[in-house]
């Protein structure tokens, strides 16, 4: 049983990294329930801003990262696929039960149901070594949504994809991340204007936060269209202008 | 391997073998051809048999022993820092020291029977296991173990799910190393001070000059050492099945 999806809220964060300041006194939110892109040149400190609230102890920070409502689940997904190569791709669905000793017949019930709405279902007892990229990176984000959490991280998740099958896998995830919270980090500006609700723009060491919170339609959007033109234009010009 | 491409090799060894012979002119009793050796090996199979399950025993023995050591060791260490930095130092002394210095203090201290031969194979295979797996454990991926604590794992199913498996390539590694020097152990064992096995064999025939035994021996070692180590290498083979992909995907890049 899911939990309503968190609000993020992020209070005078200050975050020091490798003998410079990342963050310096960072105010901003993150709305419940939609999907946020947080989009910047590399170095800028998207990563660490989801490591962070992925609570990761190895980082230390000053000021508040705070949940409305406060019970909630995560569920993480990154660039590489993170499949384990010994397990059938159902059992790595299934990880996050396997890892807290939840396996049940349900659980197996539903794993199979997910690989079937995600194409998948032929490929339940492959190794990862034997499919394709975009197979296994659908894999990962299945066994996310195995977690029923409420919200998401994801760190370009979809990078190393070839254009084709990022284009199938951000409709995917958009239709499957429908009303959880959606913190998603992306170096490209087509991505997060495809899926993102708001967009975050990071820029600059410290980093400067832009945020664009009135995109018109529903995601995925097309980003090349005459109505998203002038977002692109503005996105790119933000990122060039006041790059690291 | 494939049986007809062991055949293709064991009979070129043969054939260089005879060429030597002929190209050297050596006698006998310095290097015997092919053909002696292999009528020293049949006229004397019983003997040379008696010998093989006695040397073939003492490095299973200490294939088993030395496998449960270092992997022991290599969990201990994983799991406890503490108990790391107090074994580890340990672990790189033990190789410090030559272990075949040690072979006539182990024959003294545990005698001349099985257990000094036993004790010897195990200080050579103990390090490249315990090595081995250690190392691995320490190289799993640090977003998989990300990912199993945001997952909420419990480090004994981190350990069980995650970090052990991602260490079992290298423990492979490390086994199939182990596997190739262990008969060393058992037949420097034997000839510090023994009864049995083909290392006593081997001293006991260079001394009568029976030279065509001895080389019996010597070939009946080589073979029972290459198959053992393919019979691990094939258990290990079935067990990583993941890995067979990878090696697939290797040769066809190589």
């Amino acid at each position: 049983m899911m939990n309503p999806a968190p609000a993020i809220h992020f209070d005078d964060l200050c975050v020091d990294f490798e003998g410079g300041r990342l963050f310096d006194h960072l105010n901003f939110s993150v709305s419940a329930g939609k999907c946020t892109c947080v989009l910047g040149p590399s170095g800028c400190g998207k990563s660490t801003l989801l490591r962070l609230v992925s609570g990761n102890p190895d980082i230390s920070y000053t000021g508040s990262i705070t949940f409305t409502p406060q019970r909630h689940r995560i569920g993480w997904m990154s660039q590489s696929d993170l499949l384990l190569p010994w397990m059938c791709l159902r059992d790595n669905v299934m990880l996050g039960a396997r890892l807290r000793g939840q396996v049940d017949e349900d659980r197996r019930r539903r794993a199979s149901l997910l690989l079937e709405r995600a194409g998948l279902a032929a490929y339940e007892k492959a190794l990862p070594a034997t499919l394709s990229g975009g197979m296994r990176q659908r894999g990962a984000l299945l066994r996310t949504l195995m977690e029923d959490c409420e919200l998401l991280l994801m760190d370009e998740p979809f990078s190393a994809l070839d254009a084709l099958t990022r284009l199938k896998l951000q409709d995917l995830a958009t239709e499957m991340t429908a009303g959880r919270t959606v913190l998603l980090v992306t170096h490209d500006p087509m991505e997060a204007l495809r899926m993102g609700h708001e967009i975050l723009v990071f820029t600059g060491v410290p980093a400067h936060i832009k945020r664009i919170s009135e995109l018109p339609g529903d995601i995925p959007r097309r980003p090349m269209s005459a109505e998203m033109a002038p977002y692109y234009e503005d996105l790119l010009n933000t990122l060039m202008n006041e790059g690291p | 391997m494939k049986i007809h491409r062991i055949v293709i090799l064991a009979a070129g060894g043969v054939l260089l073998w005879q060429l030597v012979v002929i190209a050297t002119g050596a006698p006998a009793y310095i290097l015997p051809g092919p053909l002696p050796v292999a009528l020293a090996m049949v006229n004397h199979w019983p003997e040379l048999w008696h010998h093989l399950q006695t040397t073939l025993l003492e490095i299973l023995a200490g294939l088993a022993i030395g496998t449960l050591l270092g992997t022991t060791c290599a969990l201990v260490m994983a799991l406890s820092p503490l108990l790391k930095r107090w074994l580890l130092p340990v672990l790189v002394v033990s190789q410090a020291i030559p272990v075949f210095a040690l072979a006539p203090v182990l024959v003294l201290w545990l005698g001349y029977g099985m257990a000094s031969k036993v004790a010897m194979a195990v200080l050579i295979i103990f390090f490249p296991v315990a090595s081995s797996f250690y190392h691995g454990m320490r190289r799993t991926d640090s977003e998989l173990l990300e990912l199993g604590r945001i997952m909420g794992a419990t480090r004994r199913s981190l350990f069980y799910y995650i970090i052990i498996p991602s260490a079992l390539p290298a423990f492979g590694s490390g086994l199939r190393v182990a596997t190739a020097v262990a008969p060393i152990g058992a037949v420097v064992g034997e000839w510090v001070g023994s009864s049995s096995g083909l290392g006593f064999y081997m001293l006991h025939a260079n001394a009568r000059m029976q030279i065509d035994r001895m080389f019996a021996a010597l070939t009946l070692l080589a073979v029972a050492s290459l198959l053992l180590y393919f019979v691990i290498d094939t258990i290990l083979a079935k067990t990583l099945y993941w890995e067979n992909q990878k090696d697939l995907i290797h040769e066809k890049a190589l």
